[in-house]
């Protein structure tokens, strides 16, 4: 039973965490069923691209705002071999960075501060239930005023948006300490810094990466977001670019482009995740539900 | 009654601190980026009460709503039969998770090139944008179906339509519900940036232009509508959600008091 419905995040967080272990740990397939998967999935690929490229050559859609993947890919090869693809890149993957590790340390940092003590957590509940909806893109107009183009203006979208993700994990995975677990350490003499360290991070970690991984998601979003619409430079501005200077294909070339980089973030988020957390019965996988 | 006081001072105290302290920092200063409550309020009333609200609010609103709508639809719809047929989710899963990753703004350009900057292009960027979160939840949804009823469905002869309907949908909806959760906060992202893009009329458009000429009074009350518009949305939702999950509620409670 995959239990979501609830408001309740803990809930939502082993769910989340099952569907992760659903997706990386199957049970053993046969190799048959195995290439039967991998077949069948580059058919689809294949698939989508010829029906692609036969609507643009066939003029079901004016070809000038729909090329062919053929020479979407001609464009996309060579924006690999250009200088300017790759410092947008960077600059994005800077922003990206930035924006997380500045999430990560507030959401951590808040979550223990707020999490451990039941009095914070009690009088803060109501103020982030009222803040955690309001989307971060109403903070646009404010970041062109205050930041103009500069990188804080990204900045500012994804620490709204990705903060409160954060947190909430957080509380959640502080909340969700076996208090058996905590006698036992004090039992044992623990001090409060030991239990913390060997007691109520480890509980907290997989909130922590679930957390991180939905923000890596939103992160990359409002990135590209705040390149297309605000101007930091980036592989957004560069889409702008080529769109305003009718460029079609690198449109084409460089959202294809950002997909690809959405993919491999994906999959690095969840490579984290099941290499952090190998020690963790989520991810070890013998309790396949 | 000790109880309600409480629950009443722990749930308002840190607004109300929050507020005092707003106050108290825009009192004497005269920054113009900073607004200060009582003219904020308002600026409020005059810029958003009256016309403004049918001709820029509504526009966007519609918008979302049939985005929303139709990323429901084609979402649910897709995602039953991936999450059916093994075949077809070999087929698509490559694709779909390329999808799932892609940015969902940088769609923008690519259908206002494909589409122009018309109605059209805004909705089909929010269907495209919403659809997947939906679509990857209900097929999760709907792989996740009770085995047991699924056997009982079948012992009874519950094919084609009833299959689906009296079986696999409601076994999937938790996991919708979900996916559509997901959906509604990318929807407000999208509608609002597809205005800010290209737009005359709209929420973020009106919002750009307040910028753009420097209203900062005015600007400040359209990131509190927007800060509205998303808290009443999740309002709604969780009402929506009340109802249409009331019976898996009621089931989880009966589990977790027999476990």
């Amino acid at each position: 039973m995959v239990g979501v419905s609830d408001t309740s995040t803990a809930e939502r967080t082993r769910a989340a965490r099952r569907t992760v272990q659903d997706g990386t740990v199957r049970p053993a397939a046969g190799a048959w069923r195995r290439r039967q998967r991998v077949v069948l999935g580059i058919a689809g690929g294949v698939g989508l691209l010829v029906v692609w490229e036969a609507i643009a050559r066939l003029g079901v859609v004016d070809a000038r705002y729909l090329p062919p993947p053929t020479e979407v890919a001609g464009e996309f090869v060579r924006q690999l071999a250009s200088a300017s693809f790759w410092t947008a890149l960077a600059l994005t993957l800077r922003t990206w960075i930035l924006g997380l590790v500045i999430v990560t340390v507030a959401g951590v940092v808040l979550g223990f501060v707020i999490g451990l003590s039941p009095f914070l957590r009690r009088y803060t509940t109501s103020t982030i239930e009222f803040l955690r909806p309001i989307p971060s893109v109403a903070l646009i107009p404010l970041a062109v005023l205050v930041f103009g183009v500069r990188v804080e203006s990204a900045l500012l979208l994804i620490v709204y948006a990705c903060f409160w993700q954060m947190l909430i994990q957080m509380l959640y995975g502080v909340r969700d300490v076996d208090p058996v677990a905590v006698d036992t350490a004090r039992t044992f003499g623990l001090g409060w810094f030991a239990r913390l360290r060997y007691v109520v991070w480890p509980s907290a970690l997989p909130y922590l990466l679930t957390g991180l991984r939905l923000s890596a998601t939103i992160a990359l979003v409002l990135a590209i977001t705040a390149e297309l619409v605000i101007g930091v430079p980036g592989l957004g501005t560069s889409i702008t670019l080529a769109q305003n200077g009718a460029r079609v294909t690198t449109v084409y070339a460089l959202t294809v482009a950002t997909g690809i980089l959405g993919l491999i973030i994906n999959l690095l988020m969840r490579a984290v995740e099941s290499r952090v957390l190998a020690w963790h019965s989520s991810v070890r996988g013998e309790a396949i539900v | 009654m000790k109880r309600v006081a409480s629950t009443l001072l722990s749930t308002f105290a840190l607004p109300v601190i929050l507020i005092v302290i707003w106050f108290a920092a825009t009192r004497q200063q005269t920054s113009a980026f900073v607004p200060e409550p009582v003219s904020l309020v308002k600026t409020f009333g005059e810029v958003w009460v009256g016309p403004a609200f049918t001709e820029q609010v509504v526009p966007s609103l519609i918008r979302l709503a049939a985005g929303l709508a139709g990323a429901i639809v084609v979402g649910i719809g897709l995602g039953l039969a991936v999450g059916y047929s093994r075949v077809l989710r070999d087929l698509l899963e490559p694709v779909l998770e390329f999808f799932r990753a892609l940015p969902a703004p940088v769609l923008i350009p690519v259908l206002m090139l494909l589409i122009g900057i018309g109605d059209a292009m805004k909705i089909t960027v929010i269907v495209i944008g919403c659809m997947w979160p939906i679509l990857l939840n209900t097929v999760d949804g709907v792989r996740a179906t009770d085995s047991v009823l699924t056997e009982t469905a079948r012992s009874f002869g519950f094919t084609g339509v009833s299959r689906f309907r009296y079986l696999i949908l409601p076994a999937a909806m938790p996991r919708i519900m979900t996916g559509v959760r997901q959906a509604l906060s990318i929807g407000i992202i999208l509608v609002v940036i597809s205005e800010m893009f290209a737009a005359v009329s709209g929420l973020g458009y009106q919002i750009v232009v307040f910028q753009r000429t420097f209203k900062i009074p005015e600007m400040w009350s359209g990131i509190v509508l927007l800060a509205i518009i998303g808290l009443v949305l999740a309002l709604l939702f969780a009402l929506v959600e009340k109802v249409v999950l009331r019976w898996y509620r009621g089931q989880r409670e009966v589990e977790n008091r027999g476990g």
